[in-house]
């Protein structure tokens, strides 16, 4: 266990001095690219929680991102800058998306669940193209950050970069806590046997359904700071290919690792970022890469630095 | 009326379409337990080759003929290479690998023919209109489409339910470890299979050609369609899927034609026309989740196939 707590402090003290060095190396750009590393950690620690944890494999986890950052977009469109209403929002339009996917989709399971996720990431991202009034296809400018006042100036890269990195690490404890409490062991019974557990008299689906619209919960915030980041929203970012990412990141990160989504999320886009420097057909050589990691290696990233730790699943 | 009937057809059209798609990938689910991605990116490389081919050469045969033949072997090769070690595979393996080689063949074919779309026209033998009833001319191309999909439903279906072959099929879905014990060389059936669904999938590309655009990335929407056909019809049965996808072709062309005139009625023009196209493109999920609400194991559980 000390490993893991070692992990968790070393990731999260070199994140916090991501704008130091990168402002005194005078490339502002790695505080962009390390803003969005943290913002795709929050949303594969919340498909973590349900894939790692509950054996869960959802394929449209895209669609509560999207859910959340056109929340900010919308409601920027009608005016509204509140940073709370903002994130308000993205967090209970992704939790009530959920409950509706979930409790259609938890009623089945294996490849049935994918194949069901994945299509309903698909409508959600073809309502985003039919969406008309609010940009379509080519997506909705927002015109300011999240407004949180002025002691929080989201404007300013770096606040917005620190506003990123306290919510990553309120959901790393908050992910720490649900993991170990009560809950989170049914979740993990579940998914070592859910028979075992249903004989035993939990009703599973209604645990399931709770972590699922959880996960979606706060993808739904994730997908509002992607907002913040990018000023812009369009269908693009729920794309089905956007599950993938994700789901990608979490098994680089090790699945039900905690803190390994960060790992796989910072790999994924590292890697992402130097690839399509070398070439414009990047996604040729990830491609390939991606199958030897599934191929080749069982534990994740995280698993090359925590080889003690008890294998999950 | 006329434009009812036809927009019908076009539905059939595109459910016998999606039908080529769905019964490769069920068939390869029933028999090798395995969920593969990549079958939009087969249903692609059809398309490109044949589009390809069809302009260098100016016969559409020889284009469907290299297609067929490119996508086979391309199926036969990612077989070899990936998928026998995911058979034992959980999904979840299954599912990332497979997005690799999406994420690999859609980046190939940027590479080969380039980023922009290509162009693939009507055949010119194939290119009139047709009066399927009196008075409706419908385009030959489209009867085309529906004529040779359901001819490849029923073939598909005399295969597998009166040859030594389907029959094998067949024994693989209920019990393959059984099979294997009795003598049959499982891992060239499985190889077998997996080459016919790559070949339906390429069939399909070549036929969605002239109709849709031949671009990167064009697999994963009939892809994802062919899922929610295979959730509605019952995975691993072909019956199923041919139904389903009729259903969901009909359902889809119907409501994106008619949804928003009907909701203009009740909404208003404006309020339609901001709603409607959304609405539309959502109802065969809510289909979907209509059908798994009452059924979850689909419309036609699969007892073998």
């Amino acid at each position: 266990m000390g490993g893991r707590y070692g992990a968790i402090f070393i990731v999260l003290a070199a994140l916090a001095l991501v704008p130091a060095v990168a402002t005194v190396a005078e490339a502002p750009f790695y505080i962009g690219l390390f803003a969005r590393i943290m913002v795709f950690a929050i949303a594969a620690l919340s498909l973590d929680l349900i894939l790692g944890y509950g054996g869960l494999v959802s394929f449209g986890h895209a669609a509560y991102f999207g859910i959340g950052a056109y929340a900010v977009g919308i409601l920027s469109y009608y005016g509204v800058t509140d940073g709370i209403a903002h994130f308000a929002t993205a967090f209970f339009a992704a939790a009530i998306a959920a409950l509706f996917i979930g409790f259609v989709s938890l009623r089945t399971s294996g490849v049935y669940f994918i194949m069901i996720t994945l299509a309903f990431g698909q409508m959600v991202y073809f309502v985003g193209i039919g969406l008309n009034e609010y940009g379509g296809d080519d997506g909705l400018n927002i015109a300011r950050h999240s407004n949180f006042g002025a002691a929080l100036d989201l404007d300013r890269p770096i606040v917005l970069y620190y506003f990123t990195y306290a919510l990553l690490l309120l959901f790393l404890l908050l992910g720490n806590r649900i993991v170990r409490s009560r809950f989170g062991m049914l979740l993990q019974g579940v998914k070592s046997n859910e028979r075992r557990m249903i004989a035993l008299g939990f009703p599973t689906f209604r645990y399931k359904l709770a972590a699922f619209v959880m996960a979606g919960a706060v993808c739904g915030i994730a997908g509002a700071l992607f907002a913040n980041l990018t000023l812009f929203v369009s269908p693009s970012i729920m794309h089905w290919t956007r599950s993938g990412e994700i789901m990608m990141m979490v098994i680089l990160g090790g699945l039900g690792s905690q803190v390994g989504p960060v790992f796989g999320a910072a790999a994924y886009l590292i890697l992402e970022s130097v690839l399509s420097r070398l070439t414009e057909h990047w996604q040729a050589v990830l491609g390939p890469l991606l199958i030897l990691v599934v191929l080749f290696s069982k534990t994740g990233l995280y698993g090359l630095f925590a080889v003690s730790r008890r294998r999950s699943g | 009326m006329i434009y009812a009937i036809e927009q019908v057809l076009n539905g059939v059209q595109f459910g016998v379409m999606l039908f080529l798609m769905a019964a490769g990938l069920t068939l390869i689910f029933g028999i090798m337990n395995l969920i593969n991605l990549a079958h939009g990116s087969l249903y692609m490389i059809g398309a490109y080759v044949a589009a390809g081919v069809f302009s260098a050469t100016g016969s559409f045969f020889l284009g469907l003929a290299a297609a067929l033949t490119a996508a086979v072997l391309v199926g036969i090769a990612i077989e070899i290479i990936v998928f026998r070690t995911l058979y034992e595979r959980d999904h979840l393996d299954q599912v990332l690998a497979t997005f690799g080689l999406i994420l690999f063949f859609n980046e190939m074919v940027r590479i080969l023919w380039g980023s922009t779309a290509l162009y693939m026209p009507v055949p010119s033998f194939l290119s009139g209109r047709v009066e399927l009833l009196p008075g409706i001319p419908y385009p030959a191309y489209r009867v085309a489409i529906i004529a040779v999909g359901l001819a490849i439903a029923l073939l598909l279906y005399l295969v597998i339910a009166r040859t030594r072959i389907g029959m094998l099929i067949r024994a693989g879905a209920s019990n393959r470890v059984m099979l294997g014990a009795l003598g049959t060389n499982v891992t060239l059936l499985y190889t077998l299979v997996f080459a016919l669904g790559s070949a339906l999938a390429a069939l399909a590309g070549v036929m969605a050609g002239p109709i849709f655009t031949v671009e990167s990335g064009m697999g994963e929407s009939v892809l994802i369609l062919a899922f929610v056909v295979i959730v509605i019809g019952g995975i691993g049965s072909i019956r199923g899927a041919f139904i389903a996808a009729l259903l969901v072709g009909v359902v889809d062309a119907t409501g994106r034609a008619f949804l928003r005139p009907f909701l203009t009625i009740f909404m208003g023009g404006s309020a339609a026309a901001k709603f409607g196209p959304a609405l539309a493109s959502m109802l065969i999920y809510i289909l979907m989740a209509a059908v798994l609400f009452v059924r979850p194991q689909g419309l036609f559980p699969p007892r073998g196939l």
